[in-house]
Protein backbone atom coordinates (compact mmCIF):
# COMPACT_ATOMS: atom_id res chain seq x y z
CA UNK A 1 0.00 0.00 0.00
CA UNK A 2 1.37 3.72 -0.81
CA UNK A 3 1.98 5.12 2.27
CA UNK A 4 3.96 8.37 1.24
CA UNK A 5 2.75 11.87 1.33
CA UNK A 6 4.24 14.78 0.15
CA UNK A 7 4.35 17.85 2.38
CA UNK A 8 7.07 21.20 1.97
CA UNK A 9 10.14 20.29 2.36
CA UNK A 10 9.39 16.40 3.52
CA UNK A 11 8.89 13.71 0.85
CA UNK A 12 7.84 11.24 3.33
CA UNK A 13 7.68 7.98 2.08
CA UNK A 14 5.22 7.06 4.92
CA UNK A 15 3.42 9.30 8.08
CA UNK A 16 5.78 8.59 10.70
CA UNK A 17 8.09 10.80 12.34
CA UNK A 18 9.80 10.27 16.05
CA UNK A 19 9.12 13.44 17.41
CA UNK A 20 11.66 15.92 18.67
CA UNK A 21 12.92 15.13 22.39
CA UNK A 22 11.86 11.15 22.03
CA UNK A 23 14.56 10.10 19.57
CA UNK A 24 17.82 12.09 20.29
CA UNK A 25 19.51 12.80 16.81
CA UNK A 26 18.78 8.95 16.04
CA UNK A 27 21.82 7.25 17.00
CA UNK A 28 19.70 4.88 19.65
CA UNK A 29 17.17 4.00 17.67
CA UNK A 30 19.62 3.25 14.98
CA UNK A 31 21.16 -0.11 16.55
CA UNK A 32 17.48 -1.39 16.78
CA UNK A 33 16.16 -0.59 13.44
CA UNK A 34 17.17 1.08 9.85
CA UNK A 35 15.85 4.97 10.43
CA UNK A 36 15.68 4.60 5.93
CA UNK A 37 12.12 3.12 7.50
CA UNK A 38 10.55 5.97 8.76
CA UNK A 39 8.86 8.64 6.52
CA UNK A 40 11.21 10.89 9.00
CA UNK A 41 13.09 12.29 11.99
CA UNK A 42 12.37 15.37 14.37
CA UNK A 43 15.64 15.88 15.98
CA UNK A 44 16.32 16.91 19.24
CA UNK A 45 15.71 20.87 19.89
CA UNK A 46 19.04 22.58 19.14
CA UNK A 47 19.67 26.09 20.63
CA UNK A 48 22.53 29.18 19.64
CA UNK A 49 24.92 27.51 22.63
CA UNK A 50 24.78 24.21 25.23
CA UNK A 51 21.99 23.88 27.89
CA UNK A 52 22.51 21.45 30.06
CA UNK A 53 18.82 21.57 30.89
CA UNK A 54 16.79 21.01 34.13
CA UNK A 55 18.56 19.48 37.85
CA UNK A 56 16.61 15.94 37.61
CA UNK A 57 14.61 14.28 38.88
CA UNK A 58 13.29 15.37 35.22
CA UNK A 59 10.76 12.24 34.55
CA UNK A 60 7.93 11.11 36.35
CA UNK A 61 4.55 8.95 35.51
CA UNK A 62 1.63 9.39 35.68
CA UNK A 63 -1.62 7.36 34.50
CA UNK A 64 -1.21 6.32 30.79
CA UNK A 65 1.74 9.32 30.29
CA UNK A 66 4.29 11.23 31.66
CA UNK A 67 5.35 14.34 32.73
CA UNK A 68 9.31 15.66 31.73
CA UNK A 69 11.52 18.59 31.79
CA UNK A 70 14.33 18.09 30.61
CA UNK A 71 15.00 21.98 29.69
CA UNK A 72 15.87 21.73 26.24
CA UNK A 73 19.27 19.81 27.23
CA UNK A 74 21.89 19.86 23.99
CA UNK A 75 25.15 21.09 22.71
CA UNK A 76 24.39 23.91 20.91
CA UNK A 77 23.45 24.23 16.92
CA UNK A 78 27.15 24.17 15.87
CA UNK A 79 28.06 20.99 17.81
CA UNK A 80 25.12 19.84 16.55
CA UNK A 81 25.84 20.02 12.54
CA UNK A 82 29.74 19.17 12.90
CA UNK A 83 28.84 16.29 14.79
CA UNK A 84 25.21 15.02 14.78
CA UNK A 85 24.00 15.71 11.09
CA UNK A 86 26.04 13.73 9.47
CA UNK A 87 25.21 10.84 11.11
CA UNK A 88 21.67 11.37 9.99
CA UNK A 89 23.06 11.78 6.05
CA UNK A 90 23.51 7.98 5.86
CA UNK A 91 19.41 7.40 5.88
CA UNK A 92 16.97 7.37 3.31
CA UNK A 93 14.24 9.78 5.75
CA UNK A 94 13.41 13.27 5.60
CA UNK A 95 15.13 15.43 8.79
CA UNK A 96 12.97 17.50 10.68
CA UNK A 97 15.56 20.03 12.39
CA UNK A 98 13.68 21.35 15.92
CA UNK A 99 14.70 24.87 16.49
CA UNK A 100 14.63 26.27 20.09
CA UNK A 101 15.65 29.44 21.71
CA UNK A 102 14.97 31.85 24.63
CA UNK A 103 14.75 34.76 22.37
CA UNK A 104 13.47 35.25 18.77
CA UNK A 105 17.10 36.43 17.80
CA UNK A 106 17.68 32.48 18.82
CA UNK A 107 15.62 31.03 16.11
CA UNK A 108 17.10 32.78 13.53
CA UNK A 109 20.79 32.41 15.09
CA UNK A 110 20.03 28.41 14.79
CA UNK A 111 18.43 27.98 11.47
CA UNK A 112 20.73 30.28 9.57
CA UNK A 113 23.69 28.10 10.76
CA UNK A 114 21.56 24.82 9.90
CA UNK A 115 20.38 26.33 6.52
CA UNK A 116 23.24 24.84 4.54
CA UNK A 117 23.05 21.39 5.72
CA UNK A 118 22.03 18.85 3.20
CA UNK A 119 21.01 16.72 5.72
CA UNK A 120 18.17 19.14 7.23
CA UNK A 121 15.05 18.97 4.92
CA UNK A 122 13.11 21.51 7.05
CA UNK A 123 12.80 23.22 10.03
CA UNK A 124 10.03 22.93 13.49
CA UNK A 125 9.86 26.14 15.44
CA UNK A 126 10.34 24.96 19.37
CA UNK A 127 7.61 27.91 20.58
CA UNK A 128 5.71 25.56 22.89
CA UNK A 129 8.38 24.06 25.51
CA UNK A 130 6.87 24.46 28.91
CA UNK A 131 10.32 23.77 30.41
CA UNK A 132 12.28 26.66 30.13
CA UNK A 133 11.87 30.00 31.93
CA UNK A 134 12.29 32.25 28.72
CA UNK A 135 11.04 32.23 25.56
CA UNK A 136 9.63 28.90 24.25
CA UNK A 137 5.98 28.66 25.48
CA UNK A 138 5.53 32.42 26.20
CA UNK A 139 6.13 32.86 22.04
CA UNK A 140 3.66 30.06 21.70
CA UNK A 141 0.78 31.62 23.72
CA UNK A 142 0.67 34.59 22.08
CA UNK A 143 -0.70 35.23 18.33
CA UNK A 144 1.50 38.61 18.01
CA UNK A 145 4.98 36.53 19.08
CA UNK A 146 4.19 33.69 17.72
CA UNK A 147 3.45 35.19 14.06
CA UNK A 148 6.65 37.69 14.71
CA UNK A 149 9.38 34.63 15.61
CA UNK A 150 7.20 32.63 12.65
CA UNK A 151 8.23 35.72 10.36
CA UNK A 152 11.37 36.38 11.38
CA UNK A 153 12.42 32.50 10.77
CA UNK A 154 10.93 32.15 7.53
CA UNK A 155 12.84 35.71 6.43
CA UNK A 156 16.31 33.46 7.78
CA UNK A 157 15.05 30.11 6.39
CA UNK A 158 16.32 28.44 2.93
CA UNK A 159 14.01 25.56 3.98
CA UNK A 160 10.47 25.43 4.75
CA UNK A 161 9.05 26.13 8.05
CA UNK A 162 7.00 24.11 10.12
CA UNK A 163 5.47 25.72 13.71
CA UNK A 164 4.99 23.31 17.25
CA UNK A 165 2.00 24.49 18.96
CA UNK A 166 1.19 24.07 22.38
CA UNK A 167 -1.84 23.22 23.34
CA UNK A 168 -1.48 25.29 26.66
CA UNK A 169 -3.66 27.90 25.39
CA UNK A 170 -6.76 29.72 25.47
CA UNK A 171 -7.86 29.26 21.72
CA UNK A 172 -5.18 27.68 19.50
CA UNK A 173 -6.69 28.39 16.73
CA UNK A 174 -6.15 31.91 16.72
CA UNK A 175 -2.19 31.08 17.28
CA UNK A 176 -2.58 28.98 14.26
CA UNK A 177 -4.03 31.39 11.95
CA UNK A 178 -1.21 33.51 13.25
CA UNK A 179 1.48 31.54 12.10
CA UNK A 180 -0.14 30.18 8.59
CA UNK A 181 -0.61 34.63 8.46
CA UNK A 182 3.25 35.04 9.27
CA UNK A 183 4.22 32.53 6.44
CA UNK A 184 4.52 29.12 8.26
CA UNK A 185 4.65 26.49 5.71
CA UNK A 186 3.00 23.99 8.29
CA UNK A 187 2.32 23.35 11.75
CA UNK A 188 3.07 20.61 13.96
CA UNK A 189 0.50 19.52 16.92
CA UNK A 190 0.73 19.78 19.60
CA UNK A 191 3.52 20.30 22.15
CA UNK A 192 2.70 18.45 26.11
CA UNK A 193 0.40 19.84 28.57
CA UNK A 194 1.56 21.59 31.63
CA UNK A 195 1.71 19.07 34.63
CA UNK A 196 2.52 18.43 37.93
CA UNK A 197 3.05 14.79 39.80
CA UNK A 198 3.58 15.69 44.37
CA UNK A 199 5.45 12.68 46.10
CA UNK A 200 3.24 12.26 48.88
CA UNK A 201 5.94 11.50 51.06
CA UNK A 202 8.03 14.27 50.57
CA UNK A 203 4.62 17.07 50.29
CA UNK A 204 7.01 17.81 47.04
CA UNK A 205 6.91 18.22 43.47
CA UNK A 206 8.17 14.73 41.96
CA UNK A 207 10.14 16.72 39.33
CA UNK A 208 13.03 19.12 40.68
CA UNK A 209 11.39 21.81 38.02
CA UNK A 210 8.54 21.32 40.14
CA UNK A 211 6.21 21.43 36.48
CA UNK A 212 6.71 19.41 33.36
CA UNK A 213 5.25 18.46 29.96
CA UNK A 214 2.70 15.72 29.71
CA UNK A 215 2.71 13.14 27.20
CA UNK A 216 1.48 9.59 26.30
CA UNK A 217 -1.85 8.56 25.60
CA UNK A 218 -3.17 10.45 28.12
CA UNK A 219 -3.03 13.36 25.85
CA UNK A 220 -4.79 11.89 22.81
CA UNK A 221 -7.82 13.17 22.36
CA UNK A 222 -6.36 17.02 23.30
CA UNK A 223 -4.29 16.21 20.36
CA UNK A 224 -6.92 14.99 18.01
CA UNK A 225 -9.44 18.04 19.06
CA UNK A 226 -6.65 20.77 18.51
CA UNK A 227 -5.68 19.08 15.17
CA UNK A 228 -9.51 18.93 13.77
CA UNK A 229 -10.33 22.51 14.95
CA UNK A 230 -6.64 23.83 13.55
CA UNK A 231 -7.59 21.81 10.37
CA UNK A 232 -10.95 23.65 9.74
CA UNK A 233 -9.43 26.79 10.38
CA UNK A 234 -5.68 27.29 8.17
CA UNK A 235 -5.06 25.86 4.54
CA UNK A 236 -1.13 25.09 5.64
CA UNK A 237 -0.48 20.86 6.35
CA UNK A 238 -0.83 19.83 9.65
CA UNK A 239 1.33 16.96 11.34
CA UNK A 240 -0.52 15.49 14.23
CA UNK A 241 1.30 14.21 17.47
CA UNK A 242 0.11 13.35 21.22
CA UNK A 243 -0.26 9.71 22.73
CA UNK A 244 -0.39 7.94 19.63
CA UNK A 245 1.04 4.10 19.82
CA UNK A 246 -0.47 2.03 17.20
CA UNK A 247 -1.94 2.34 13.51
CA UNK A 248 -5.22 2.99 14.64
CA UNK A 249 -4.33 6.42 16.33
CA UNK A 250 -2.25 7.57 12.82
CA UNK A 251 -5.72 6.91 11.42
CA UNK A 252 -7.88 8.85 14.11
CA UNK A 253 -5.02 11.86 13.33
CA UNK A 254 -5.28 11.73 9.90
CA UNK A 255 -9.03 11.81 10.34
CA UNK A 256 -8.99 14.85 12.18
CA UNK A 257 -7.37 16.52 9.15
CA UNK A 258 -3.69 16.07 9.79
CA UNK A 259 -1.29 14.72 6.94
CA UNK A 260 1.37 12.63 8.96
CA UNK A 261 2.44 12.49 12.71
CA UNK A 262 4.94 12.26 14.98
CA UNK A 263 5.33 9.39 17.41
CA UNK A 264 6.70 10.61 21.06
CA UNK A 265 6.49 8.91 24.85
CA UNK A 266 5.43 5.85 23.54
CA UNK A 267 9.00 5.16 22.11
CA UNK A 268 10.21 5.00 25.48
CA UNK A 269 7.46 2.22 25.78
CA UNK A 270 8.34 0.44 22.80
CA UNK A 271 11.39 1.45 21.07
CA UNK A 272 10.44 -0.34 18.23
CA UNK A 273 6.49 1.13 18.09
CA UNK A 274 7.26 3.65 15.02
CA UNK A 275 8.64 0.63 12.71
CA UNK A 276 5.93 -1.61 14.17
CA UNK A 277 2.64 1.34 13.04
CA UNK A 278 4.23 1.44 9.85
CA UNK A 279 4.38 -2.45 10.00
CA UNK A 280 0.78 -2.39 10.84
CA UNK A 281 -0.80 0.98 8.90
CA UNK A 282 -1.97 -1.12 5.83
CA UNK A 283 -3.97 -3.49 7.13
CA UNK A 284 -5.77 -0.80 9.27
CA UNK A 285 -6.36 1.85 6.72
CA UNK A 286 -7.07 -1.12 4.20
CA UNK A 287 -9.95 -2.29 7.15
CA UNK A 288 -11.18 0.55 7.33
CA UNK A 289 -11.96 1.05 3.55
CA UNK A 290 -8.75 3.23 2.53
CA UNK A 291 -6.59 2.47 -0.17
CA UNK A 292 -3.58 4.83 0.91
CA UNK A 293 -2.77 7.49 3.21
CA UNK A 294 -3.28 10.09 -0.01
CA UNK A 295 -6.91 8.15 0.11
CA UNK A 296 -7.48 9.34 3.71
CA UNK A 297 -6.47 12.31 3.38
CA UNK A 298 -8.37 13.74 0.78
CA UNK A 299 -11.58 11.82 1.68
CA UNK A 300 -11.07 13.51 5.15
CA UNK A 301 -10.11 17.04 4.16
CA UNK A 302 -12.54 19.26 4.54
CA UNK B 1 19.57 -4.99 22.91
CA UNK B 2 16.19 -6.06 22.24
CA UNK B 3 12.67 -6.08 23.58
CA UNK B 4 11.34 -9.71 24.78
CA UNK B 5 8.49 -11.58 26.39
CA UNK B 6 10.14 -12.63 29.20
CA UNK B 7 8.49 -15.66 31.18
CA UNK B 8 8.85 -15.86 35.12
CA UNK B 9 10.46 -18.57 36.38
CA UNK B 10 10.13 -17.86 39.81
CA UNK B 11 9.20 -14.90 41.98
CA UNK B 12 9.20 -15.02 45.46
CA UNK B 13 9.85 -12.61 48.38
CA UNK B 14 13.50 -12.57 50.01
CA UNK B 15 13.57 -10.13 52.58
CA UNK B 16 11.39 -7.29 53.72
CA UNK B 17 9.52 -5.24 50.85
CA UNK B 18 12.49 -6.88 48.82
CA UNK B 19 11.36 -9.79 45.74
CA UNK B 20 13.43 -12.12 43.73
CA UNK B 21 12.22 -12.87 39.78
CA UNK B 22 14.12 -15.76 37.94
CA UNK B 23 13.10 -14.68 34.28
CA UNK B 24 13.97 -17.42 30.76
CA UNK B 25 14.89 -14.77 28.45
CA UNK B 26 17.56 -14.79 25.57
CA UNK B 27 18.41 -11.16 26.43
CA UNK B 28 20.56 -13.20 28.92
CA UNK B 29 23.30 -13.89 26.57
CA UNK B 30 24.14 -10.54 25.74
CA UNK B 31 23.63 -9.48 29.57
CA UNK B 32 26.58 -8.36 31.51
CA UNK B 33 27.05 -7.70 35.51
CA UNK B 34 26.40 -4.02 36.58
CA UNK B 35 23.65 -3.98 32.94
CA UNK B 36 20.07 -3.38 33.52
CA UNK B 37 16.74 -4.50 31.99
CA UNK B 38 13.84 -2.18 31.77
CA UNK B 39 10.59 -3.78 32.88
CA UNK B 40 6.96 -3.39 31.42
CA UNK B 41 4.78 -3.56 34.70
CA UNK B 42 1.02 -4.53 33.29
CA UNK B 43 -1.23 -1.66 33.72
CA UNK B 44 1.64 0.78 34.12
CA UNK B 45 2.73 3.96 31.12
CA UNK B 46 6.65 3.83 31.58
CA UNK B 47 8.91 0.87 31.92
CA UNK B 48 11.33 0.01 35.26
CA UNK B 49 14.66 0.06 35.07
CA UNK B 50 16.11 -3.07 37.53
CA UNK B 51 19.41 -4.07 37.33
CA UNK B 52 20.40 -7.85 36.85
CA UNK B 53 21.52 -9.45 39.71
CA UNK B 54 22.22 -12.77 38.42
CA UNK B 55 22.84 -14.28 35.06
CA UNK B 56 22.55 -18.38 35.92
CA UNK B 57 22.61 -19.56 32.55
CA UNK B 58 22.53 -17.91 29.00
CA UNK B 59 18.79 -17.86 29.02
CA UNK B 60 17.92 -16.80 32.32
CA UNK B 61 18.33 -14.05 34.59
CA UNK B 62 17.41 -12.75 38.12
CA UNK B 63 15.92 -9.64 38.94
CA UNK B 64 16.06 -8.56 42.82
CA UNK B 65 14.09 -5.67 43.75
CA UNK B 66 12.13 -3.74 46.45
CA UNK B 67 8.74 -2.54 46.43
CA UNK B 68 8.82 1.10 45.96
CA UNK B 69 5.95 1.97 44.37
CA UNK B 70 2.99 0.55 42.92
CA UNK B 71 4.90 -0.33 39.93
CA UNK B 72 6.88 -2.82 41.65
CA UNK B 73 4.20 -3.42 43.90
CA UNK B 74 2.17 -4.78 41.01
CA UNK B 75 5.65 -6.87 39.63
CA UNK B 76 5.71 -8.72 43.04
CA UNK B 77 2.18 -9.96 42.58
CA UNK B 78 3.40 -12.03 39.50
CA UNK B 79 3.50 -15.33 39.44
CA UNK B 80 5.43 -18.18 37.52
CA UNK B 81 4.48 -18.52 34.53
CA UNK B 82 3.29 -15.27 33.34
CA UNK B 83 5.06 -13.40 30.87
CA UNK B 84 6.97 -9.94 31.52
CA UNK B 85 8.09 -7.66 28.80
CA UNK B 86 12.03 -6.78 28.79
CA UNK B 87 13.86 -4.46 27.00
CA UNK B 88 17.88 -4.93 27.10
CA UNK B 89 20.50 -5.62 28.23
CA UNK B 90 21.05 -1.73 28.77
CA UNK B 91 23.77 0.39 29.84
CA UNK B 92 27.62 0.13 30.83
CA UNK B 93 28.09 -2.25 33.62
CA UNK B 94 30.96 -3.06 35.61
CA UNK B 95 34.21 -4.05 34.17
CA UNK B 96 35.75 -7.47 34.71
CA UNK B 97 39.63 -6.66 35.65
CA UNK B 98 42.45 -8.97 36.33
CA UNK B 99 42.50 -8.40 39.91
CA UNK B 100 41.33 -9.03 43.62
CA UNK B 101 38.34 -6.64 44.33
CA UNK B 102 35.96 -5.37 47.14
CA UNK B 103 32.20 -5.38 46.34
CA UNK B 104 30.94 -2.39 48.38
CA UNK B 105 27.40 -2.56 48.43
CA UNK B 106 23.89 -0.51 50.01
CA UNK B 107 20.81 -2.10 50.01
CA UNK B 108 18.32 -2.50 47.44
CA UNK B 109 22.06 -1.46 45.40
CA UNK B 110 23.45 -5.29 46.62
CA UNK B 111 22.01 -7.12 43.88
CA UNK B 112 24.19 -6.24 40.45
CA UNK B 113 27.27 -6.74 42.45
CA UNK B 114 26.50 -10.41 42.94
CA UNK B 115 26.88 -11.48 38.79
CA UNK B 116 29.95 -8.66 39.30
CA UNK B 117 31.28 -11.09 42.10
CA UNK B 118 30.61 -14.33 40.44
CA UNK B 119 33.03 -13.02 37.52
CA UNK B 120 35.92 -12.30 39.48
CA UNK B 121 35.31 -15.02 41.31
CA UNK B 122 35.26 -16.69 38.11
CA UNK B 123 38.61 -15.42 37.02
CA UNK B 124 40.33 -16.83 40.27
CA UNK B 125 40.18 -13.32 42.53
CA UNK B 126 39.34 -12.76 45.68
CA UNK B 127 36.60 -10.73 46.28
CA UNK B 128 35.38 -8.51 49.13
CA UNK B 129 31.96 -7.81 50.01
CA UNK B 130 30.75 -5.01 52.20
CA UNK B 131 27.06 -5.30 52.29
CA UNK B 132 25.01 -2.21 54.18
CA UNK B 133 21.26 -2.34 55.40
CA UNK B 134 19.25 -0.42 57.63
CA UNK B 135 18.11 -3.46 59.51
CA UNK B 136 18.63 -7.31 59.99
CA UNK B 137 15.22 -8.05 58.35
CA UNK B 138 16.60 -6.12 55.16
CA UNK B 139 19.16 -8.22 54.88
CA UNK B 140 19.37 -9.92 51.14
CA UNK B 141 22.13 -12.22 49.17
CA UNK B 142 24.66 -12.14 51.87
CA UNK B 143 24.25 -16.00 51.66
CA UNK B 144 24.77 -15.99 47.74
CA UNK B 145 28.09 -14.23 48.07
CA UNK B 146 28.93 -16.40 50.27
CA UNK B 147 28.53 -19.23 48.43
CA UNK B 148 30.43 -17.64 45.47
CA UNK B 149 33.66 -18.09 47.45
CA UNK B 150 33.48 -13.79 48.97
CA UNK B 151 34.63 -12.74 52.47
CA UNK B 152 31.52 -11.49 53.35
CA UNK B 153 31.09 -8.60 56.00
CA UNK B 154 27.42 -6.84 56.55
CA UNK B 155 26.46 -4.15 58.23
CA UNK B 156 23.07 -2.35 59.84
CA UNK B 157 22.40 1.16 60.63
CA UNK B 158 20.29 -0.23 63.84
CA UNK B 159 23.05 -2.52 64.62
CA UNK B 160 20.56 -5.46 64.56
CA UNK B 161 22.86 -7.72 62.26
CA UNK B 162 27.11 -7.02 61.95
CA UNK B 163 29.15 -3.96 62.30
CA UNK B 164 26.51 -0.89 63.58
CA UNK B 165 26.57 1.87 61.44
CA UNK B 166 27.81 2.11 57.67
CA UNK B 167 29.79 -0.24 55.34
CA UNK B 168 32.46 2.29 55.70
CA UNK B 169 32.39 1.59 59.45
CA UNK B 170 32.44 -2.73 58.63
CA UNK B 171 35.26 -1.32 56.26
CA UNK B 172 37.20 -0.01 59.09
CA UNK B 173 36.04 -2.36 61.77
CA UNK B 174 37.00 -5.65 60.38
CA UNK B 175 40.19 -3.53 58.80
CA UNK B 176 40.08 -4.77 55.14
CA UNK B 177 42.82 -3.64 53.50
CA UNK B 178 41.45 -4.33 49.72
CA UNK B 179 41.67 -0.56 47.82
CA UNK B 180 39.92 -1.38 44.36
CA UNK B 181 36.27 -1.13 44.80
CA UNK B 182 32.86 -1.57 42.85
CA UNK B 183 29.94 -0.11 44.74
CA UNK B 184 26.26 0.50 44.27
CA UNK B 185 23.53 1.59 46.84
CA UNK B 186 22.20 4.83 47.82
CA UNK B 187 23.84 8.11 47.11
CA UNK B 188 25.18 8.86 50.30
CA UNK B 189 26.59 5.54 50.50
CA UNK B 190 28.50 6.43 47.13
CA UNK B 191 29.30 9.74 48.01
CA UNK B 192 31.30 7.91 50.97
CA UNK B 193 32.49 5.48 49.12
CA UNK B 194 34.34 7.84 46.84
CA UNK B 195 35.55 10.31 49.42
CA UNK B 196 37.32 7.03 51.17
CA UNK B 197 38.59 5.25 47.52
CA UNK B 198 39.63 6.49 44.59
CA UNK B 199 40.46 3.24 42.41
CA UNK B 200 36.93 1.99 41.45
CA UNK B 201 33.57 2.08 40.14
CA UNK B 202 30.16 3.38 41.40
CA UNK B 203 26.76 2.46 39.99
CA UNK B 204 24.06 5.14 40.23
CA UNK B 205 20.58 5.10 40.02
CA UNK B 206 18.06 7.34 38.54
CA UNK B 207 14.32 7.81 37.14
CA UNK B 208 14.47 7.25 33.45
CA UNK B 209 12.18 6.90 30.52
CA UNK B 210 13.84 5.93 27.54
CA UNK B 211 16.28 3.65 29.23
CA UNK B 212 18.93 3.59 25.74
CA UNK B 213 20.47 7.49 25.97
CA UNK B 214 18.28 9.32 23.43
CA UNK B 215 15.49 11.32 26.23
CA UNK B 216 18.13 12.97 28.36
CA UNK B 217 15.75 12.20 31.30
CA UNK B 218 18.33 10.89 33.27
CA UNK B 219 21.63 12.82 32.97
CA UNK B 220 23.97 13.14 35.84
CA UNK B 221 26.59 16.01 35.43
CA UNK B 222 30.50 15.46 34.92
CA UNK B 223 33.37 17.28 36.40
CA UNK B 224 33.80 19.74 33.51
CA UNK B 225 30.11 20.73 33.96
CA UNK B 226 29.21 18.50 30.55
CA UNK B 227 26.49 15.67 31.19
CA UNK B 228 26.45 12.47 31.24
CA UNK B 229 23.87 9.61 30.79
CA UNK B 230 22.64 7.29 33.54
CA UNK B 231 21.25 5.07 31.10
CA UNK B 232 23.58 4.89 28.26
CA UNK B 233 26.99 5.94 29.62
CA UNK B 234 26.47 4.37 32.88
CA UNK B 235 24.66 3.37 35.32
CA UNK B 236 28.39 2.15 36.44
CA UNK B 237 30.85 5.30 35.99
CA UNK B 238 34.59 5.02 37.27
CA UNK B 239 35.08 7.48 40.62
CA UNK B 240 35.09 10.60 40.37
CA UNK B 241 33.72 10.92 36.94
CA UNK B 242 29.84 11.92 37.93
CA UNK B 243 29.32 14.67 40.33
CA UNK B 244 27.59 12.87 43.08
Amino acid sequence: MDLSVKLPGLDLKNPIIPASGCAGYGRELAELYDLSRLGGIAIKSATPKERFGNPTPRIAETPMGMLNAIGLQNHGVDYIIENELPFLAQYDTCVLANVAGAAEEDYVEVIEKMNDSPVVDAFELNISCPNVKHGGIGLGTDPALAAKVTRMAKTASKKPVYVKLTPNVTNIVEIAKAVEEAGADGLVMINTLLGMRIDLRTGKPVLANNTGGLSGPAIKPVAVRAVWQCANAVRIPIIGVGGISRAEDVLEFLLAGAKAVEVGAQNFVDPYVCVKIIDDLPDVLAKYGYASVQDVIERSSR
Amino acid sequence: MKTEQAVILENVNIAKDTWKMTLQTSIAKEASCGQFVQVQVPGFYLRRPISICRIPADDRIVLVYKTVGDGTLKMSEMKAGETLDLFGPLGTGFPVEDRDVMVIGGGVGVPPLLETAARYIADGHHVTAVLGFNDAQSVILADEFRKLGCDVYTAAMDGSCGTRGTVIDAIRENSITETFVLSCGPLPMLKAVSENYSDGYISLESRMACGMGACMGCVVKDQEGGSLRVCKDGPVFAIGKAVL
